[in-house]
């Protein structure tokens, strides 16, 4: 993989006065925060800005006449602007409000997924989804009788697409793909999985809930008909994420959930959806949150995708560089295009031991099947301990990291 | 608690390497399955339970050096002891991860199994040690599957 270059280098020491979290001691100890893939951390304009918002602009949007209510909508809707921005969608129309990836999948497998696949049916998915990829679908192919089919991976962590076309049958109604794997670490070539499925006319959702943190995201240039991706792992709040989709078929979808903001009229005979995106927008939505990913969309702007992409790769060289000369260490996915993640395994002691004595360190990674239990049994492994970093990230994170499990291997001699 | 190795004592770190009663019962009268989903540890456990006494007692799986040590520990403590004192030895055992029971100075029957009373302070960590008792209770009342969830 060629390294991604950037003109300046970030200045991370001014980056990390953004984290009052990175800057005070934690139970006495300097915070190594390596856990960014199950969630970022949130830099003080973002939390400014939603406090702002909470303290002085707030009341409902799309609401009412009131100035108050006008404002608080220009700024809600300002928000969505800077997504379709972020990832090059056509129309601000196309991104839709959601919880967060979660739910922007849920969306697509209770809409697009009840109306289009049927009895027989085939739903295709790669072999290292997170189980929000995976289980909305199940729950789907139950109901209709439909039947869920994988693109395999090799032991390094890569699809095996060899077999795309073969997977790709004329029962085929959607491919669900992650752009990044949250255990692995691998980009997956979505832009090529894409192509091969628009040839025999499926359709196809991206789920970048580990793509955008880390990666320019240009859903035209992709091509994916959904792309659905969270906000709080990306520097924005929790309770906030975004489902894109194709104008066409987000129009033919039919709506999701009823209520209030999605409707034209409403009278006993008969009631009628709003256009996009509030025909998917039932309900007040999380407005401080939305504005706050906004405010997290400008925060990396300003720092630079190039220059975050190239920073978070000059870290997963160094780690990897310092874990291959470990004792009794196996990183786990050895995909050749990685970003971000570096999952391993320590000879003979259980991640669960692991990530217990290195939060005595005051390292904070995750250690588990990563919500993804299918990657685990693929690699037979029970569960990894998996380091993820961030543009606030410093070699001193890592080397901390290194002496944490000289120390985790001292104690289990 | 600012020593792992409060937590990951000698003795801990040994059963974990070397489980005693660790295997297969193929004649047995109990058996129950323990899953914790949060980490994967998964415990099959078998007992052979004759005139009321655990006579024999073995198990199998996979999970983290805590869940290991103290069903290891668990089997011998509770091997060639009447169902009853099992079950009290269960009880104490909770309320000892719990922090209801000081073994220092309440009376109890745990012995070597105080070595997990620092488990109280490591919330995420009360299942792993928790789940291997969970599994001896269920079997004991003749269930066949416990999960900590």
């Amino acid at each position: 993989m060629t390294p991604p270059t950037a003109t300046h280098p970030l200045d991370v020491a001014r980056i990390r006065q953004d984290f009052p979290a990175l800057t005070t001691p934690f139970h006495g100890k300097r915070l190594v925060y390596l856990d960014s893939a199950v969630s970022g951390l949130t830099p003080r304009p973002v939390v400014e800005r939603m406090a702002k918002y909470q303290s002085y602009e707030h009341t409902n949007v799309h609401r009412g006449v009131s100035t108050l209510s006008q404002e608080a909508t220009d700024r809600f809707e300002e928000a969505r602007e800077k997504v379709r921005a972020f990832i090059n969608a056509p129309t601000a129309a196309q991104i839709i409000w959601t919880r967060g990836t979660t739910e922007s999948i849920n969306l697509v497998a209770q809409t697009f997924g009840r109306a289009q696949v049927g009895a027989g049916d085939e739903i295709l998915l790669s072999a290292m989804e997170h189980h929000s990829n995976i289980v909305p679908w199940q729950i789907l192919a139950e109901e209709k009788g439909a039947r869920i089919r994988v693109i395999p991976m090799t032991d390094a962590g890569e699809l095996i697409l060899d077999g795309l076309d073969g997977l790709l049958t004329e029962r085929t109604r959607i491919v669900g793909v992650t752009h990044v794997s949250n255990v692995l670490g691998t980009i997956n070539p979505v832009k090529e999985i894409i192509r091969r499925a628009h040839a025999r006319k499926v359709p196809v959702l991206v789920d970048g809930a580990q793509g955008v943190p880390h990666l320019p995201v240009d859903v035209a240039d992709l091509d994916a008909d959904f792309y659905a991706f969270s906000g709080h792992k990306m520097s924005g709040p929790t309770g906030i994420g975004v489902l894109y989709g194709r104008r066409e078929l987000l129009e033919a979808m039919p709506p999701w959930q009823g209520g209030g903001s999605m409707i034209l009229s409403v009278k006993w005979e008969k009631t009628t959806y709003c256009g996009l995106p509030s025909k998917f927008e039932a309900g007040t939505p999380a407005i401080a949150q939305a504005i706050g990913l906004g405010t997290a969309i400008d925060y990396l702007r300003e720092l630079g995708l190039e220059r975050i992409a190239a920073h978070e790769h000059d870290l997963l060289a160094y780690a990897t560089e310092r874990f291959a000369a470990l004792d009794g260490v196996r990183i786990i996915g050895q995909a050749r295009n990685k970003a971000s993640v570096l999952s391993f395994v320590l000879e003979d002691i259980h991640p669960h031991d692991v990530g217990t004595i290195l939060d005595h360190e005051g390292i904070v990674v995750r250690a588990g099947h990563h919500c993804a239990q299918p990657v685990m049994e693929r690699l037979a492994i029970p569960a990894t301990t998996r380091a993820s970093f961030s543009y606030f990230n410093t070699r001193e994170d890592i080397d901390a990291l290194v002496s944490g499990i000289l120390k985790v291997q001292e104690i289990f001699k | 608690m600012s020593d792992p190795r409060e937590l990951y004592q000698q003795v801990i770190i040994e059963h974990n390497k070397k489980p005693r009663n660790f295997g297969d019962l193929e004649a047995c009268t109990h058996q129950a399955h323990g899953l914790n989903p949060l980490c994967g540890d998964d415990i099959s456990l078998k007992l052979v339970v004759e005139d009321g006494v655990v006579r024999d007692i073995r198990f199998q799986g996979q999970g983290c050096a805590i869940s290991k040590a103290s069903c290891s520990l668990m089997t011998v403590q509770v091997k060639g002891r009447p169902v009853a004192e099992a079950e009290t030895l269960v009880e104490q055992f909770r309320e000892m991860i719990r922090g209801g029971l000081d073994p220092s100075a309440q009376p109890n029957i745990l012995g070597r199994l105080t070595l997990f009373e620092s488990v109280k302070n490591l919330p995420s960590r009360v299942k792993c040690a928790v789940l291997p008792w969970a599994t001896l209770h269920s079997a004991l009342q003749g269930e066949e599957t416990v999960s900590t969830e």
